[in-house]
């Protein structure tokens, strides 16, 4: 009976899906996957019984390590994976319903919903980023987030953590699993991680070394980065080259390389395969609009727009900033005046987005000459002209923001 | 040429998770603006708080933060600083440290500076998260407009008089009234941050320091604060509509 429940559900899922995608209303996970779990509030566990995935979740970065992932374990065989940002336990539901024949698996997870997904999906590894301030309107503490990790690897039969040992708050969680691979994959944000998440007291730091009073501290790591190389646990060194931007995702590969060696994929396997991912659901989507060279940037929150700032090609590129605030984004984007908009200071910038008047206010503090351009494919118009023929384009956006790109340019 | 007037931004790596650092910038920029030499100093939490800053600036935390916070600032000199008149300003969970009492992370009663005479324990019912809008009782500064995001219920005692009445949104959750005035300390639960979305209350705080200013072409903020409160009228609007809707999942 409970197996013809589960298998009513996940049609019933697949047909609403189907509808959605048909009458153009969205891809249909969200709502396929709402009403399997509706019907059978176990489907989630139901569609991963039999199947050997790792979970991989963070504030940013979560995206682009699944599908460097994905790349690495497609080496031993298909693996099914949740896309289009479903990482809720709908998404996640319809993604692993819809495909029933591969028994590997690689799901993003938001962070809260890490505790239940992984209870309800009993993973072998669960790849854990970083975690940063994000979304606080919705999360209100980055430290509550990371004891809800903390408290879900502490329980018995909790997977293998793939922790990134140069966050305070991820080492926190991931000391408490039953067994942990540490990989120093860099934290460059550091700012959500000044008081020790274990005592409360000040985090010490020397270099990239870091401890607290309790004894919380950074563990020597098994996998380590060095500008664009990556030392596995035998001391091997391999020059990493991934098509792909930004010193972030040679950590981001490094982690995923760790994951991956839990089913005996190689380090030199591991990278070949992800050296070719051109763009991850259009992030770091390079192409051209109107005659401009424009590639897209996506940065949810003050430590990816550190990244992404850094990341922006200098003058005579133009540049686009773009932000929104519906639910996804975080409703307050007070976070803006915490990113570093000061490196542009001197240039000119176009704002854009429908919170494109928090953008103005913040860029004539920074100093940074800009105009504000409502329509997202004037914007990118109105950048292309001031950076002159010839030159490109960079669009850095947050998360709504940047699938309105998406669409400007036709990609997704 | 006069000094420059010394803006302390304290512990912004502990009390500064809401982008209330903005806050010291908008103060020394529209400062810079007029032809008046500003300096920040960002306190980092294991420096001493200077004592001759002009105008210090504290903003929100989480809760292990805060009380870390509180146990620097037990040295005084920014208790000694406000009472010799330097113009204090702060946010969140920095407004709930000057207070008389706050809840520490694990609920307990913890003790502030007592620059305020305030004493904050919990909101009863969920956590206060959006836009918050109410009327300054600062003279001068009117329409106050911005964003909260906080559990705490803050009570004044009769020595603080409320910073605004709210019109829309929670505020202390208490009188209907957000924030405090006391002396030279100003404090509200306004992020936004405050002085960007409310620049004639960074300009009040400003006079206090220097005294008269010349006006500044606030067109862009001008947008912003009729973009918002149009924004929470539209808000209202869908308030209503809901109810008349099945209740939607969350996502």
């Amino acid at each position: 009976m409970s197996s013809a429940r589960f298998a009513v559900a996940r049609a019933v899922g697949a047909g609403a899906a189907g509808l959605s995608r048909a009458t153009g209303r969205g891809s249909g996970t969200t709502v396929g996957g709402r009403l399997t779990l509706a019907i059978d509030p176990s489907a989630l566990q139901r569609a991963a019984a039999g199947r050997d995935l790792a979970l991989v979740s963070g504030t940013n970065g979560k995206t682009t390590t699944r599908s460097l992932l994905v790349a690495a374990l497609a080496t031993r065989g298909p693996v099914v994976s949740n896309g289009g940002g479903a990482n809720l336990p709908t998404g996640l539901t319809a993604a692993l319903a819809t495909n029933r024949t591969a028994r590997m698996g690689v799901l993003e997870v938001d962070e809260p919903y890490l505790p239940r997904v992984a209870a309800a999906v009993m993973p072998r590894v669960v790849v854990l980023l970083n975690l940063s301030r994000d979304q606080l309107d919705r999360y209100a503490e980055v430290r509550r987030l990371a004891g809800i990790w903390r408290d879900a690897l502490a329980q018995p039969g909790a997977p293998t953590a793939v922790a990134n040992v140069d966050d305070p708050l991820v080492v926190w969680a991931a000391s408490a699993a039953p067994h942990a691979i540490w990989v120093a994959a860099g934290q460059r944000w550091r700012d959500d991680a000044t008081v020790c998440p274990a005592c409360g007291d000040v985090i010490r730091r020397d270099g990239e070394d870091w401890s607290s009073e309790c004894g919380l501290r950074r563990l020597t790591p098994q996998w380590s980065v060095s500008g664009s190389a990556v030392t596995d646990p035998a001391g091997e060194v391999h020059q990493v080259s991934l098509a792909i931007p930004g010193d972030v995702n040679i950590g981001n590969a490094a982690l995923a390389a760790a994951a991956a060696s839990l089913w005996d994929v190689t380090a030199p396997e591991a990278f070949a395969a992800m050296a070719s991912i051109p763009s991850v659901e259009g992030r770091y989507l390079q192409t051209t609009y109107a005659g401009h060279a424009v590639r897209l940037l996506l940065a949810k929150n003050p430590a990816g727009w550190v990244e992404a700032l850094s990341m922006a090609r200098p003058e005579p590129a133009g540049v686009v900033i773009s932000v929104n605030a519906r639910a996804a984004d975080g409703r307050d984007p007070s976070w803006l005046w915490d990113s570093p908009f000061e490196v542009m200071r001197g240039r000119f910038a176009v704002a854009t987005g429908e919170r494109s008047r928090d953008v103005a206010v913040r860029l004539r503090y920074a100093g940074v000459d800009h105009v504000r351009v409502d329509d997202p494919a004037a914007a990118l118009a109105r950048a292309g002209d001031a950076a002159g023929t010839g030159n490109p384009v960079d669009v850095l956006a947050n998360y709504t923001a940047f699938q309105a790109f998406r669409r400007v340019v036709g990609d997704g | 040429m006069a000094d420059p007037v010394r803006i302390a931004l304290v512990f912004p790596s502990v009390l500064g998770t809401y982008g209330d650092g903005g806050n010291a910038s908008v103060l020394a920029q529209r400062l810079r603006w007029r032809g008046i030499d500003a300096e920040t100093i960002d306190v980092g939490i294991d420096e001493a708080v200077p004592s001759q800053a002009d105008l210090y600036v504290l903003g929100g935390g989480e809760d292990t933060a805060q009380t870390l916070a509180v146990s620097r600032l037990g040295d005084g000199a920014l208790a000694r600083a406000a009472t010799s008149g330097a113009t204090v300003f702060a946010v969140c969970a920095g407004f709930q440290i000057l207070g008389e009492t706050f809840l520490d992370g694990a609920g307990a009663v913890h003790a502030g500076l007592g620059l305020i005479d305030c004493r904050t324990d919990r909101l009863v019912g969920p956590r206060a998260v959006g836009e918050l809008y109410g009327r300054s009782t600062v003279p001068g500064v009117e329409t106050v407009t911005g964003y909260e995001n906080h559990g705490g219920r803050t009570v004044l005692g009769s020595d603080a008089l409320p910073f605004a009445t709210v019109r829309s949104g929670i505020g202390n959750g208490d009188a209907g009234v957000d924030g405090a005035v006391q002396g030279s300390v100003v404090a509200t639960y306004l992020h936004g941050p405050a002085l960007a979305r409310n620049p004639a209350l960074a300009d009040e705080l400003l006079r206090r320091v220097v005294g008269d200013l010349t006006t500044l072409d606030d067109g862009e903020e001008d947008e912003l604060r009729r973009e918002r409160m149009t924004a929470l009228r539209r808000g209202r609007r869908t308030w209503w509509r809901r109810q008349w809707r099945p209740p939607a999942r969350s996502a």
